[in-house]
């Protein structure tokens, strides 16, 4: 059982971008996202799907893996995509029949949407989900957010927080199995009946479920006071992030990347659709 | 007949089913428990005890061969598993943690409502089993979680009893319990099954409670059967069984030591009461030894 469920979907992988500081990474895929977002002709979207190709090599996850993380976002992009193609209007007209008009830049518009929404999903996939760990995430969130403990932000509960939730999801979900487990045995039944029956069919899993939860989380608050834990303050790390040259190398590359594209928007405006 | 029949069944769980590191969970399994009897089934970890158990009752559905209740393959039609699951109970380990409804008596109503039945059957077979489980009238209204655990278990217990199963399978029945919950829970069972006639089949891993309680014994060793004897005879081979990781109950072990150095007890022993027994009629016998 436990075997079956991808927890997250990092890929096991020592890659340069596998192995970059994931507080630089988090940055980058910002300042990745920002370009995408501003690129607004046939060049700039080039040097983005270039780019963003490069970086799929680079991480040497298999590209049907990537294109895989896609389908659930399927729906919206066909959505956004058809939305666009019906509505954008323009001086070129490429097809009318009664109400419907298309015109050669909602083609363009729509196509270079499709190209944005998937761009998107790469570098967050190629940066975040697929080259870092969820733990490595929220320590580099830690960090990057820590100027607001000047605040009287509690940043570093927070990420504990974040810390011990994803560790229990996969406890939490070997637990739901075993109390459905069991009451299947008692003969509970799931998959019939209307709405309100099935809603009431999930109490005998649910109350069972938020007990064990709520007796997980007792003890565990008592181990970790056994264990002196008192918060953040003065608390030192086992694994200190350190950004090496290459981290900055890197981060420098993308800023290039973004100036690019924002001089390819001006000096080579070929096509300028998106608005 | 036999109350549970098993013919060539494997299993493979969903990630271990194709590719270079496919594992069987269970491998060609044949079995036959007969009816009214107390089985233990003993295995090392992973062995494939839990899985050979969630078989029975048709919680998993068998890659290949068949599983038979009374003479009845249990998926021969699918859309009617659940009658076996009332036919088989099965509670698993540490049922105490499925308790939800608000009272004892709630809970243990659960199976037999999910059965259909009606107000008054229902409040018979919620005391019936309240008394087979060792839990008191009194009880019966509280709210199962401020029992003690002991008494949860036994609530949880007497949870599946109240269908009335034909056949009652227990996983780990007794673990975590002191030696006197032990001694309650297993005791119950026994009494259940003797007065009741149900097969009972018990998962543990404590030598000595399936000798005092288990008629015959199966052993797993690698998702396959080693062998399926009465208690004596399994206890008897216990080269074999430490082969595969498992142990013999400490009486036996004492037997094993006074054989190895020359007195003939015999390789039948595995209660304290026949050992004694065996003893002093070989003192009896050789009074200077």
């Amino acid at each position: 059982m436990k075997s079956d469920i991808t927890f997250g979907q990092y890929v096991e992988g020592n890659s340069v971008i596998h192995r970059l500081d994931p507080r630089v990474k988090i940055v980058i895929s910002l300042v990745y996202i920002v370009a995408i977002f501003l690129a607004k002709s046939v060049t700039a979207f080039i040097l983005l799907t270039v780019s963003s190709a490069v970086f799929v090599v680079m991480t040497g996850i298999s590209p049907r893996l990537i294109l895989r993380s896609m389908k659930p976002l399927l729906f919206i992009i066909i959505f956004t995509a058809v939305i666009n193609l019906f509505f954008m209007t323009g001086e070129n007209p490429v097809f009318e029949w009664r109400f419907i008009h298309i015109y050669r830049e909602g083609i363009i518009n729509a196509c270079l949407i499709v190209l944005r929404i998937v761009l998107l999903i790469t570098a967050t996939s190629v940066f975040l989900t697929y080259t870092t760990t969820p733990l490595a995430l929220t320590d580099a969130l830690e960090q990057l957010l820590s100027p607001l403990k000047k605040l009287h932000v509690p940043v570093h509960e927070f990420s504990m927080m974040m810390t011990i939730a994803l560790r229990f999801i996969p406890t939490l979900i070997d637990e739901t199995q075993k109390i459905i487990n069991a009451q299947t045995a008692r003969g509970a039944d799931f998959t019939s009946g209307g709405l309100i029956k099935r809603g009431k069919a999930l109490v005998p899993i649910l109350i069972p479920l938020f007990i064990s939860a709520f007796r997980r989380a007792d003890e565990l608050a008592t181990a970790m006071e056994c264990r002196c834990y008192t918060g953040g303050e003065g608390r030192t790390r086992m694994n200190t992030l350190k950004s090496k040259p290459k981290d900055w190398v890197f981060f420098f590359c993308i800023l290039l990347l973004t100036a690019g594209i924002v001089l390819l928007n001006i000096f080579f405006p070929l096509y300028t659709v998106l608005k | 007949m036999n109350a549970i029949e098993m013919r060539h069944v494997s299993f493979a769980y969903g990630s271990a089913k194709n590719g270079p590191t496919a594992k069987k969970a269970l491998d060609d399994i044949s079995l036959a428990v007969e009816s009214g009897g107390i089985t233990g089934l003993i295995g090392h970890t992973g062995s494939g005890k839990s899985t050979l158990v969630q078989m029975i009752n048709g919680l998993l559905k068998p890659d290949e061969g068949e599983v038979l209740l009374d003479g009845v393959n249990i998926w021969a039609e699918p859309k009617k598993i659940r009658q076996f699951r009332f036919k088989a109970g099965l509670v698993m380990q540490y049922p105490e943690y499925q308790l939800f409804a608000e009272t004892v008596a709630e809970d243990i109503a659960f199976g037999p409502k999910n059965m259909g039945l009606e107000k008054d059957e229902l409040d018979r077979r919620v005391r019936e089993a309240a008394r087979f489980a060792g839990l008191a009238d009194d009880l019966l209204q509280k709210s199962p979680f401020d029992l003690s655990g002991g008494q949860k278990r036994r609530a949880a217990l007497a949870g599946v009893i109240a269908m009335r199963p034909k056949i009652l399978i227990l996983d780990e029945p007794a673990a975590g319990l002191d030696p006197a919950g032990r001694r309650d829970i297993l005791g119950g069972i026994k009494r259940f099954s003797r007065e009741s006639g149900t097969t009972v089949l018990i998962v543990s891993h404590s030598m000595e409670d399936m000798a005092m309680y288990c008629d015959d014994i199966i052993v797993m060793a690698h998702a396959k059967i080693l062998m399926h004897k009465p208690t004596a005879e399994v206890f008897s081979d216990w080269e074999q069984l430490a082969s595969v990781g498992l142990d013999v109950p400490l009486i036996t072990r004492v037997a094993a030591a006074l054989i190895e150095n020359g007195v003939d007890i015999g390789r039948d022993v595995y209660t304290v009461d026949y050992a004694v027994g065996k003893v002093r009629e070989l003192l009896g016998e050789n009074p200077e030894s």
